[in-house]
């Protein structure tokens, strides 16, 4: 049996200790929100903190995980930076299939929780492992920018 | 242009599938025969029966709207809710939206005659009839409260989602009025409001499927969770049309987690508590294969097979004048285009959830074509249709994919096998692999030019009718009319001219529609010949086009207006570097709509390109949702910039070479460049958008490396080998 924190609540886990986070999120747990895309940390969609940090659930084995605490999209609206991303996704109209999303979300409230004001450059270097097929890269910097702005509001 | 014009809007709309209560308004609209020649008739009303509903008003005032199209990212729900609102003069804060059950015949596209969502027909298609039955249901309720009050019907008017009569002061909520306007006979050509009217449509307002998206909350095809549902993966014969010579599945049942082994005569599949445990029991499952017929089917091949078929003529699709009469002596140019197998690569990748029952067969799906998968469901189960239920979803990215149902049939097969509800998900890897390509197209173009003027153009297009197989109806006499669409609708007046289509089929390699469709070879080969043309007699590209438009004001209004907007005129800024620059145009009229794109290059020595602009003029004609248009094209361009950077399939020994985005990349947001668009504002029937941005910025990028380096490629992808400094 594995212990893990996800979303603030401690989950008993009966899996294999090589299964990918991912998939316990997803199959086990329920928490659809985090995405299957590739497999193989190309496109970022299943992307989730552990302990603030960004990485993609997909190549992060349950067993690896140990006491840190896991957020994943549903849950970031909890934190002041997620939820400040969450809106201005909405506000500059970000999504189309949305299927990326949380991971870009996820991946832009890391970076704006390290980088409170990221410029170009910091932003393509937090955002490049995360693909949008509907190629929403324009207002997902847009939206970056907004929800930097608007830190103290 | 920005969202958030529209402030004041709920986000309590929900999108939900369910049961119809009874004692309420139902409108539908006429039959498709009927919407395409605009005489939306017949309304049906009925109570408490689901039959050919679009509106369905409830005197709990609940309003519900059943979506024809599909929502996958393009926002059809969002607009197609504004028109019909619209002119039943509601806001869409409080509606309700439903997807449309499996429906051939009550849902069927107007513009397609079938249940399908796709070549950017949606808003084309739907936007007259949509309005016409918001417009009807709002003269019923009209009618309802002026039989109610004794009143005639012009004297009274709407607003709030209410029928007010000022004269005398009485009101009454559209909820209140259903149970009586569905007994009123639905008016033949209820009154529309005019363009200044309007107070939804031409607005950006918010998207209503957005909110959940952003949450984590939104269902997806993939997401379904079912009681006692179990996972499976799959894996297909790894060359083309291979079989199943041989399974040894003693390892893979050791898995821990694996419940069963299916095998089919072309791919297995294991079956299992979560797909971690299904992954592994597939790496552990031993398979030997049949290699096939196709076992030495090399791209190579395909090109030269590609390439000899076009050597033949084919069916002439449309001839004005002596083309060919004209092309022969001096000033003549010819040259070949050709374009790679691209694969769809949606994010979502395919799944197909099914529970098979005896006499029974239920479906979990993200589809573009309701009815096309319940019949494909119907028959890998050996049932009827009407056996078949299908639950759509919001679909991750489709993009010509989920026009197909080849997933479907495959999700049926297997859980044929399986004995209660299974969650059916190909890997990335059997996603590509398995994907039906975007066809090879090879392109043929000969222009005569006399005195600086182009005097004849002849177009001939090879490549397979992927319309032929996918809708058998609309393909006429030898002519596929998507595989010449862009061709025929050329922007440009030619005194001789004729467009041929070549049909080459490859059955072996399996092909689909991909976002852009038939204009996405003929609009390369069309307006890289322009560059050719114009380059070759010292004109500017612009100028050269300008001179050959005259019965297209609408393209030549396009053209002019990218032209402005991008600085066409002033030279492009050399980088410090002192890398090649160059500047592309490319000019479409096709999807009703018309489209100028501008795209600007750098091209480093060793011929990588990178792209720093691109800059689009666009006139759909009337704009239902401004912000939407502008994603539309935005998203668009950024698939079209893959294919023409990145994108190719290739094929080695009867196998896909490619599997996953380390080797079929796509666009990341560090090479994106600046992206503008610019709308021509009009009232004319509104036009397609989902795709011609992905049709213009392929050629634009192009003609830019053209204008740089004065190399023109002739086959996609880039090869920046050819761009090198001093290369061969």
């Amino acid at each position: 049996m594995l212990h893990v924190m996800i979303n603030g609540m401690t989950r008993v886990l009966n899996v294999p200790s090589d299964m990918p986070l991912l998939w316990v999120l997803r199959d086990v747990v329920g928490l659809t929100g985090t995405k299957f895309g590739c497999g193989i940390a190309q496109c970022g969609a299943c992307t989730v903190h552990v302990d603030g940090v960004p990485l993609r659930s997909c190549q992060l084995a349950i067993g690896a995980v140990g006491a840190r605490a896991v957020t994943t999209i549903e849950a970031i609206g909890e934190t002041p930076v997620g939820k400040r991303v969450q809106q201005a996704w909405l506000d500059q109209e970000v999504v189309q299939c949305g299927y990326c999303q949380s991971g870009q979300i996820m991946s832009a409230t890391a970076l704006l929780t390290s980088i409170p004001l990221p410029n170009d450059d910091d932003i393509d270097a937090a955002m490049a492992g995360n693909i949008c097929r509907c190629g929403t890269y324009v207002r997902i910097r847009e939206a970056i920018k907004l929800a930097a702005k608007e830190r103290d509001a | 242009m920005r969202a958030g014009s529209a402030a004041s809007f709920s986000r309590r709309t929900v999108l939900r599938g369910g049961a119809l209560a009874a004692g309420g308004l139902i409108l539908g609209i006429g039959l498709p025969a009927e919407a395409k020649e605009g005489r939306v008739s017949d309304g049906v009303i009925t109570r408490g029966a689901k039959l050919n509903a679009f509106i369905r008003i409830l005197p709990d005032e609940s309003v519900t709207m059943i979506m024809p199209a599909v929502e996958m990212g393009q926002g059809a729900y969002t607009s197609m809710a504004m028109i019909l609102a619209e002119e039943l003069d509601i806001g869409i804060e409080a509606v309700t939206l439903e997807h449309a059950p499996p429906d051939q015949k009550n849902y069927a596209n107007p513009a397609l005659g079938a249940q399908i969502t796709g070549g950017s027909t949606t808003i084309f298609a739907w936007y007259l009839p949509l309005r016409k039955t918001g417009a009807r249901a709002r003269q019923m309720v009209m009618a309802a409260a002026g039989e109610a009050w004794g009143v005639d019907i012009a004297a009274l008017r709407t607003a709030g989602g209410k029928v007010l009569h000022d004269a005398s002061g009485r009101s009454a909520t559209y909820g209140a009025l259903a149970g009586r306007a569905a007994s009123i006979v639905p008016p033949e050509d209820p009154p529309l409001k005019g363009a200044a009217d309007f107070k939804l449509i031409g607005r950006s307002l918010r998207r209503l499927d957005t909110p959940d998206k952003v949450v984590g909350k939104t269902i997806y095809g993939i997401d379904v969770m079912l009681p006692g549902m179990r996972f499976a993966t799959l894996a297909a014969a790894p060359v083309l049309g291979g079989t199943v010579a041989h399974v040894e599945d003693g390892e893979a049942l050791k898995v821990p987690g694996v419940s069963q082994i299916v095998v089919l005569d072309d791919m297995v599949a294991v079956i299992g508590e979560h797909m971690w445990a299904v992954k592994k029991g597939l790496e552990a499952l031993q398979v030997e294969w049949h290699d096939g017929p196709n076992a030495t089917l090399s791209q190579a091949d395909l090109w030269t097979r590609l390439d000899n078929a076009s050597l033949q003529s084919g069916v002439v699709a449309k001839a004005v004048g002596d083309a060919d009469g004209k092309l022969t002596g001096d000033g003549v140019y010819e040259t070949v285009f050709e374009l790679p197998y691209l694969a769809h690569a949606a994010l979502e990748p395919l799944n197909c959830t099914v529970h098979v029952r005896p006499g029974a067969c239920e479906i979990w799906v993200g589809t573009q074509v309701m009815g096309m998968a319940q019949a494909a469901a119907a028959e890998a189960a050996g049932l009827d249709p009407s056996q078949v239920v299908v639950h759509n979803h919001m679909i991750g990215g489709g993009f010509g994919r989920r026009l197909e149902i080849d997933c479907v049939t495959n999700a049926v097969r297997i859980a044929r096998h399986v004995d209660g509800p299974v969650k059916i998900i190909w890997s990335r890897e059997e996603d590509i692999r398995q994907d039906r390509f975007r066809p090879l197209y090879h392109t043929r173009t000969r222009a005569k030019v006399e005195r600086g003027e182009v005097t004849a153009w002849h177009h001939r297009i090879t490549g397979p009718s992927i319309l032929a197989r996918w809708l058998p109806g609309a393909f006429q006499k030898g002519i596929d009319p998507d595989a010449v669409d862009g061709a025929v609708g050329t922007p440009y007046d030619f005194a001789n001219f004729e467009v041929e289509f070549v049909r080459h089929e490859t059955p072996e390699v399996p092909t689909a529609f991909w976002r852009g469709v038939g204009p996405n070879a003929n609009v390369f080969a069309a307006e890289c010949m322009m560059d050719r043309i114009a380059r070759d007699l010292k004109v500017d590209p612009v100028v050269f086009r300008r001179s050959m438009i005259h019965s297209k004001p609408r393209a030549l209004g396009v053209l002019n207006l990218v032209a402005a907007r991008s600085g066409w005129d002033m030279p492009l800024p050399v980088p410090a570097g002192g890398e090649r620059v160059g500047r592309g145009v490319a000019l479409l009229a096709a999807f009703g709509s018309f489209l100028a794109t501008v795209a600007e290059v750098v091209v480093a020595d060793d011929g990588a390109v990178r792209l720093t602009r691109v800059v689009t003029a666009v006139d759909v004609g009337q704009i239902v949702n401004p912000d939407t248009l502008e994603a539309q094209v935005q998203g668009g361009t950024v698939f079209g910039i893959a294919a023409v950077l990145h994108g190719q399939i290739t094929i080695e020994q009867g196998r896909i070479q490619q599997s996953n985005f380390n080797d079929y990349r796509v666009t990341r947001i560090d090479e994106m460049p600046v992206l503008e668009c610019h709308f021509v504002r009009n009232e004319e029937a509104p036009g397609g958008i989902g795709e011609p941005g992905t049709v213009t910025v392929q050629p634009a990028i192009a003609n830019a490396v053209y204008a740089a380096t004065g190399v023109q490629l002739r086959r996609m992808p880039i090869d920046r080998l050819l761009l090198a400094r001093n290369a061969k």
